[in-house]
């Protein structure tokens, strides 16, 4: 019996193309080609199954794949996938729930204290030689220990956020579509509307997948209600935040600083004035970004595809196609 | 009518509004023009008459001393108080206070801000972002280290020690410390495990340096020590520069013996604008400016005022540096 035909299109560890290679037959990897989704289309045709990064999986892609039965996403979030399209042509999608969210937790605290302590300004200060004075008033920065957080989308996410904040005395708040009753008594945090989190809140930190309902959660009205020297740290998906009226509000100064590490088009344009702001950390879309943390969402991945196409039970299969 | 006479105060370091009037209201005070940069003439003239000083870092020695013909304290606003030569105040029998207590949360934020940071490449990656050299395709030299469930090792495990055990447990660390007395009750209450300093070393992922300096600390961290660290481990210095040998770190770092470095303070201050370590981007380095949040600040200004108030007043006081009681 001949081996499945598989694509990778994503860099991962030998190791792990070894284990595909021993179940399946690699028929294209590459990673550095620019025009990777041309490139798929045209290596797709025999493809069963496919590893994918941030990938579109559309109808158009699905058209030039009769054979497909598994998309397997390295990531935890799947809006790269076409559900209906996918479903109708009977191909499984997989994501990594679980795997990352420690590190996207640390990666979250790590915005707040580079944002608030204002670490990157204050690094570049020191290495290109403008220290000059032993104080430095207007380096001066806000403490993020007993500030209020205010969390949107409590999931595994928010919730290791939540155990971070706590070893910092912050008083926590947050907002999800359902209640979580027995975290808040576990961890003594408090639910609000959302109007009402932002009000109250020194840092917001958005914490939930990228659906039709959570587009531009956050536009010109909720970075209003914002306190003027509050925080605003995104790590969950661009298009959660309308990202010009998040440049509007720091522009004129309707929030006091943001960490990002997604946007509404990656890799960012050169010309986004995010890019030039001092009060705005930016990192390139990484805060699952360990060594760790990124070969064990190959590791799930490869397996999530191999099992798929061997007939096994899959537990990481999308909740939508469960 | 007795007209009681006010103690005067020479006020060396730039207070805030609040503190400044709180000495006013029970002292003559003087300060230094906080815009110029201060001379060894200024003090000297600003010492003089004064009973009381309020300085944060300026070297407090026989050479300034001479001149200081009723001084009774000198009011540190810091928490650290090597500035002060103790023998020389104790000669004279002048007292020394510090702002303990006020900074330990802000700066034990720091020091996390500086291991999560170095951990997960923040200089790198943003650079690397802000000049727009995004590409599509992740490269693995920018993915970082896991601080959860890593090892943090700290060295001196006073007030600010166990605040950062508090932080670390949050993030599922294993906490090994090393100090002169062992600690039963912070031991209980972050889970933390009193190691001797080869097996700290040898162990963390991060090594966290939080000793006060003086001769026995000086130079604590030196070559032996770094090559003891493991090749993918931090070095964390937020305490005072000297407590690390910068020459025996520059010479880790540079030939890969430990991974990185997030610094808050170095053997010279300001420093060098050629020192080695400006020019790596696997160190994070930060201006002094531990305790430097506004809030923390005007915490600190108003316990040093009112420090200084209370001893002139004779008023009994918390704040006085333990060599001097």
């Amino acid at each position: 019996m001949s081996k499945p035909k598989v694509i990778i299109g994503y860099p991962i560890a030998d190791e792990i193309i070894d284990y595909v290679k021993e179940h399946c037959e690699l028929i294209y990897f590459d990673l550095k080609n620019q025009n990777r989704y041309e490139e798929l289309k045209s290596k797709i045709k025999d493809a069963e199954g496919v590893i994918a990064l941030a990938t579109p999986i559309n109808e158009e892609l699905l058209n030039y794949a009769p054979k497909l039965k598994v998309v397997s996403n390295i990531t935890v979030g799947y809006n790269n996938c076409d559900i209906e399209a996918m479903k109708e042509k009977g191909v499984v999608a997989t994501h990594s729930p679980g795997i990352l969210d420690h590190t996207v937790a640390d990666h979250i605290l790590a915005l707040m204290l580079a944002a608030s302590r204002r670490i990157p300004e204050q690094n570049d200060f020191v290495k290109s030689g403008s220290w000059k004075t032993m104080e430095n008033p207007s380096l001066f920065s806000k403490d993020i220990n007993g500030a209020t957080l205010g969390i949107i989308g409590m999931g595994r996410i928010g919730e290791e956020v939540v155990k971070r904040a706590k070893g910092f005395d912050m008083n926590i708040i947050y907002y999800n579509r359902n209640r979580k009753p027995d975290i808040e008594k576990s961890m003594k945090i408090k639910y609000m509307q959302m109007e009402d989190l932002l009000i109250a809140s020194d840092f917001v930190v958005v914490s939930t997948p990228l659906t039709d309902e959570t587009f531009h959660l956050m536009g010109e009205y909720e970075f209003g209600l914002m306190k003027s020297d509050a925080i605003f740290i995104n790590t969950s998906r661009g298009p959660v935040v309308d990202e010009k009226a998040l440049i509007k509000a720091l522009q004129n100064k309707e929030i006091g600083g943001a960490g990002l590490d997604v946007f509404e088009q990656e890799p960012i344009a050169k010309e986004n004035p995010l890019l030039s702001m001092d009060n705005v950390v930016l990192t390139p879309h990484l805060a699952g970004g360990t060594k760790k943390t990124m070969d064990a969402l190959a590791w799930n991945a490869a397996r999530c595809m191999v099992e798929t196409l061997e007939g096994k039970t899959v537990k990481n299969i999308i909740p939508e196609m469960k | 009518m007795i007209n009681l006479k006010k103690p005067k105060v020479f006020i060396a370091y730039d207070i805030f509004e609040d503190s400044e009037k709180y000495i006013g209201e029970y002292c003559d005070y003087t300060k230094l023009d906080s815009s110029k940069k201060r001379s060894f003439e200024d003090l000297k003239e600003g010492i003089k008459e004064a009973d009381g000083i309020v300085v944060m870092g300026t070297r407090i020695d026989d050479e300034l001393l001479q001149y200081a013909d009723n001084l009774k304290v000198v009011s540190n606003v810091s928490v650290g108080y090597n500035n002060l030569d103790i023998e020389a105040m104790k000669k004279r029998g002048i007292v020394g206070t510090n702002t303990p207590g006020v900074l330990d949360d802000t700066v034990a934020d720091t020091i996390f801000g500086l291991i999560l940071n170095i951990a997960r490449k923040f200089p790198k990656l943003e650079a690397y972002a802000k000049a727009g050299k995004w590409k599509k395709g992740d490269s693995e030299e920018f993915y970082g280290k896991d601080v959860h469930h890593s090892t943090l090792g700290i060295i001196g495990f006073g007030r600010i020690g166990e605040t950062v055990a508090k932080r670390a447990k949050g993030f599922d660390m294993d906490i090994i410390y090393h100090n002169r007395n062992r600690k039963p009750k912070a031991e209980e209450k972050y889970g933390a495990k009193y190691v001797e300093m080869e097996e700290l070393l040898k162990t963390a992922d991060f090594v966290v340096v939080m000793t006060p300096l003086n001769d026995e600390t000086h130079h604590l961290m030196g070559e032996d020590e770094f090559k003891l660290m493991k090749k993918e481990a931090f070095l964390i210095n937020a305490s005072r520069g000297p407590v690390v040998d910068e020459k025996a770190l520059i010479k880790a770092l540079e030939e890969g013996e430990i991974a990185g470095a997030g610094l808050d303070v170095y053997e010279q201050e300001p420093i060098d604008p050629n020192n080695p370590l400006l020019k790596m981007d696997n160190t994070v380095t930060l201006p002094h400016v531990g305790s430097s949040t506004l809030k923390t600040r005007q915490e600190m200004a108003m316990l040093a005022a009112k420090t200084i108030v209370d001893v002139l007043y004779g008023r009994p006081t918390d704040c006085i540096v333990p060599e001097l009681r």
